[in-house]
Formats: structure tokens, sequence, C-alpha cells
């Protein structure tokens, strides 16, 4: 639903955007995550048509957003960054102008507009000015001008942004519901959104694709991913460690924790097989030994992690 | 078609659910009455016309229109909503053409409100009422030329204050152009083509002819001429900004 390739951007003689392709699939929700300034908001501002494109082109729904704009813009949704609005209007009568700006008319306008109102929890505000709301009913107005149309294609610019942590969650998963049938790109710098919403993830940074895959990915290339923590009551830590280390699979282990008889101990696998094949050997092993387990962890990556490893070179 | 009617109606609303319009309304009013009435004794001229009464709007019309295209694209600019619009199915001819004539149409309300003016000449005298008709045409012409230059001025900035200066200033032009001291200080040094060409932008002489009950298409060509080269200026001016 959305191809963009090779896109550029340059104010003056500033890169601000180098060379992004990507495409995003019906069913697909893709997290576009970098640090500010990255050029997340200016991409999505080339998708959508607000600026121009210096080199590369962007497509929505085979419509090329410069060509064709107004077929391309017909097809998706919009949410800016700091989810601007009308001030001096009600929500309604916001989210009706909308609609018309659409080309929706008669029964369809009442229609749509009652069900984003209640989609979007505005009942309540509905026929308030929209200056008087608070930030997360102004950010959720702002959000149902962008699905209200029930589009194929959804561009979100930080949607979360400014929500407390209910709000945050009815959005997600909001997002989440219409991901079945949509193609949806939000930016976020917020990790746990990405992984709890996006199916894949581009990382930007300085205007560059540095990372394009699912979230498990992108956590694999965490250092700490797949380390396995073996909690075990025994005084003969050094001896288990061991025998550990000669598990087929195992690159070293070592004891992260020694207390009277009960230990804590690292086993670093070395990616030869996966963590839970190897957890399951290490069931075996104690009880064969008649080790008492306590319990077993695979340290799943984290996301901070990776992404300060991917952006941080020089911060 | 129908994306300019939405944008019209919203633009139009939008004057009376704030202050704005009431401000407006009022004060063009206070001030037309004010200057017939006490600044060119329109009583002791003893003259059943509108003439002195309309020849006062292009002053009025100098600090009033400039305050009313002044949030135009500033304001859109400032609050973000440019965003929403123009990544609208609308293009930006819709968009520009819609704020304008809902600007427009709030300003010949205001017109239409001054009718206890006619009122009064028709309750006195026996008035021209071909003439006084002139008159609202020329005003409201008047007024959509002061207007398109508002808003244009209105894209350059995301400042109201300085959208209305600037506008105030190029109106004030459009009038001083044509008037003897402005073009004494060109006469000194600037070639004849240049010194016709800016008496000829003098807003002036299209205001009085269409005054005098005429209408001459060269003033109505001179009327939309300046509007359009206004908004064009102003799509160029909202493209560039966008290009940043």
């Amino acid at each position: 639903m959305i191809k963009v390739e090779n896109l550029y951007k340059w104010y003056g003689t500033k890169l601000a955007v180098e060379d992004i392709s990507f495409s995003v699939n019906k069913g697909e929700i893709l997290g576009f995550i970098g640090p500010n300034g990255a050029g997340k908001s200016t991409t999505m501002r080339m998708i959508t048509g607000f600026i121009p494109i210096s080199k590369g082109r962007a497509c929505v729904g085979g419509f090329d957003i410069e060509a064709n704009p107004i077929e391309a813009k017909a097809l998706f949704g919009y949410l800016p960054e700091n989810a601007p609005l009308y001030a001096n209007m009600t929500v309604r009568d916001f989210l009706l102008f909308c609609l018309e700006l659409r080309g929706f008319r008669g029964k369809q306008l009442k229609e749509k507009t009652d069900k984003v109102i209640h989609t979007c929890f505005l009942n309540s505000v509905q026929h308030q000015n929209i200056d008087t709301l608070s930030k997360g009913y102004r950010h959720r107005t702002c959000f149902a001008q962008s699905i209200i149309h029930d589009p194929d294609v959804l561009v979100l610019d930080e949607p979360t942004d400014g929500l407390d942590p209910n709000q945050k969650r009815e959005i997600r998963n909001l997002i989440k519901e219409m991901g079945k049938n949509k193609a949806i790109i939000l930016s976020t710098h917020i990790l746990e959104e990405v992984e709890a919403v996006c199916s894949r993830v581009l990382v930007i940074d300085k205007g560059r694709k540095v990372f394009d895959g699912t979230p498990d990915t992108l956590k694999g290339k965490s250092e700490k991913a797949g380390i396995i923590h073996v909690e075990i009551f025994s005084s003969d830590a050094a001896a288990l460690t061991s025998k550990l280390q000669e598990l087929d699979g195992v690159l070293r282990a070592e004891i992260e924790k020694e207390d009277g008889d009960f230990a804590v101990l690292k086993v670093f696998p070395d990616r030869t097989r996966p963590s839970q094949e190897l957890c399951s050997m290490i069931h075996e092993v104690s009880v064969k030994e008649r080790w008492k387990l306590g319990e077993l962890k695979v340290e799943q990556g984290r996301l901070d992690e990776v992404f300060h490893c991917i952006t941080g070179n020089d911060a | 078609m129908s994306a300019i009617l939405t944008i019209i109606k919203r633009e139009f609303t939008s004057y009376f659910y704030s202050p704005t319009a009431y401000v407006f309304i009022v004060i063009f009013l206070v001030l037309s009455g004010f200057f017939t009435f006490m600044m060119s004794s329109f009583f002791t001229n003893n003259e059943s016309s509108l003439l002195v009464f309309f020849s006062w709007f292009p002053w009025i019309y100098l600090i009033l229109i400039p305050a009313v295209g002044m949030p135009m694209w500033a304001d859109e600019r400032r609050l973000g909503t440019i965003e929403l619009l123009f990544t609208m199915p609308v293009t930006a001819v819709q968009s520009i053409l819609g704020k304008f004539i809902a600007a427009w149409l709030f300003i010949g309300i205001a017109l239409l409100l001054t009718f206890p003016m006619v009122i009064t000449v028709g309750y006195l005298g026996y008035p021209d009422y071909g003439a006084i008709a002139c008159g609202y045409l020329g005003s409201f012409l008047l007024a959509g030329a002061y207007l398109a230059i508002s808003g244009m001025t209105s894209a350059m900035t995301r400042s109201q204050v300085v959208s209305f200066i600037l506008s105030a200033v190029f109106c004030l032009l459009l009038i001083f152009s044509g008037w003897p001291p402005f073009t004494d200080m060109l006469v000194e040094w600037a070639p004849t083509w240049l010194l016709q060409g800016a008496a000829s932008l003098s807003v002036m002489p299209h205001f009085a002819s269409i005054q005098r009950g005429v209408i001459d298409s060269r003033d109505l060509i001179y009327y939309f001429s300046v509007i359009f080269f206004s908004l064009f200026t102003t799509g160029i001016l909202l493209r560039t900004h966008r290009a940043g």
C-alpha cells in the first residue's frame, strides 16, 4: 500500500533524509523509530505530500504522491506531529469538516462521525470547543480525524505523545486492531510501543535507514539476548559451572551470584542452537545430576539497549 | 468545487465562533458613521448622496481589512493546521480561494450592515440609488483587493503582527502611488515608464470612477488583477515555505 523508493530531502545544503526505501503492505504495522531529528517526521511529511520530495518517489495505494496527489491523499489518514487542530470549532464540527473535505455527504457524515466519536471515546466532549480541551482529548480528536473515513493507509506521527498511560494503552489497542486490515506507519521514540504494537521496525538515524526487520530480530541484536540465568540450590557453584560449560552449544558459563547454598549462574550460548533448546538441555542435566533447580530464565534482549547501540554512536 | 464550499463554510462560520466578527462589524460601523457624520459634516453638505460616506472607505479598510486577513495563513502555519489541510485531498488553489472568498463574504456582510445610511439619505432626500449601488460595488471590490494583499502577507510569516503591518503598508502604497507628493518624489530620478507604472497602480482613480456611478471594465480588470496577482503569490509563498 505504501511504497517509498530512494527518498531524499535536502533543506538548503543540509541533507535531512538520505536514500530511504521501504514498503508497507496491508496488515502490517511499521514502527518508525529513531532519535529526535533523525528524519522521521520529514519522511512522513514527504509520504503524505505535505513537503515536496527532493529526490525519489513515494506512492500510496499505487498513486504517486507528487504526480497524483489528490487520489493518493484520499487513501490515507494522517496524524501530524503535535496533533494540530482548528481551535475555534467544536470537536463534532471539526470532524464533520474533515469528512466533508474528503467528499462525504448526507447520511454518511452523521454515521461516520458518530462511529469515530464512539471509538475514540470523545462522547463527553463532542460539543465542546476544541480550545477548551485537555491535551489528551485534543490528541484523540486529531487521531479521530485520521481514521474517520476508514482509510486503507494510516500515517501516524507519534500517536501516543502526551497521553496518560491509560490513554496510551487504549490508542495502542486501537492501532493494533486496525492494523489487521490496514497498512500503518507510526513513528515513536517509545520503545515499548514498538514491542507492543509493531510487526516491523525501521530504525533511522541521521536521515539514514540503519535497521529494517521485526522487533524480535532487533532485540536479537542485543548482546545480552539469549543469555540463560540458572537459579540453583547448591553450595558448590564452581563444579556446576564447569559441568554446564561442557554442554554442546554453550560458549561459557559463569557465576552471577553465590549465597550459601543458593547460586545464580549465567550461561552464554554460542548461538548455534535456540536458547529454548539449551534450556531443556540444562534441565536434563540437572535432573540427571540431582540438582535442585530454582528457575531458568532466558534474557530477551532490550530494545533500548539495541537502539542505543545502533543510533547512539556519538551521543 | 465542493471542497471550496466546505472550506468557505468552515472559514466563514469560524469568524462568528470568535469575537473577531463582532468586534470587526461594530468598529467598522462606528468608524464609518463617525467619519461620515462628524468629520465630513454629512448633514450640512446638504447633498442626498453617499459620496462622503464611501470616500472614507480606503482609509477605514486600511486598518480593518489587514486585521481580517492577518490570521488567514499565519495562524494555519503557527498552529500547524496547514499540515492537516494540505494533506487532505484538496488542492492548494481550492484552499486559497476558499479562505479568500469566505473572508470577502464576511466583509460583504459588514458592508451590507451599513444599510441605515441608505435609509437615512432616502428619507432625507432623493438620492441616485444607482450611484449608491455602484458605491457599494466599488467598496466591495476595494475590500477584495486589500483582503487579497492581506492574505498574501499572511502567507509570508507566522506572526500576525508582522502580517498586519506589511499588508497595511502595501495597501497604503496602493493608495499613495498616484498621489502627487509620492509621484513628485519619483519624478526627480525615475524614468517616465516607472513613474507612469507607479501611478497606474494607484487604487484611488479606480475607486473614484466607480463611485461616480460608472462601471468601467478597466476598473474591474484593475481590481481583479490585484486580487489574482495576490492570490497567485500566496500560492507560491505557501509552496516555498513547505519546500523549506
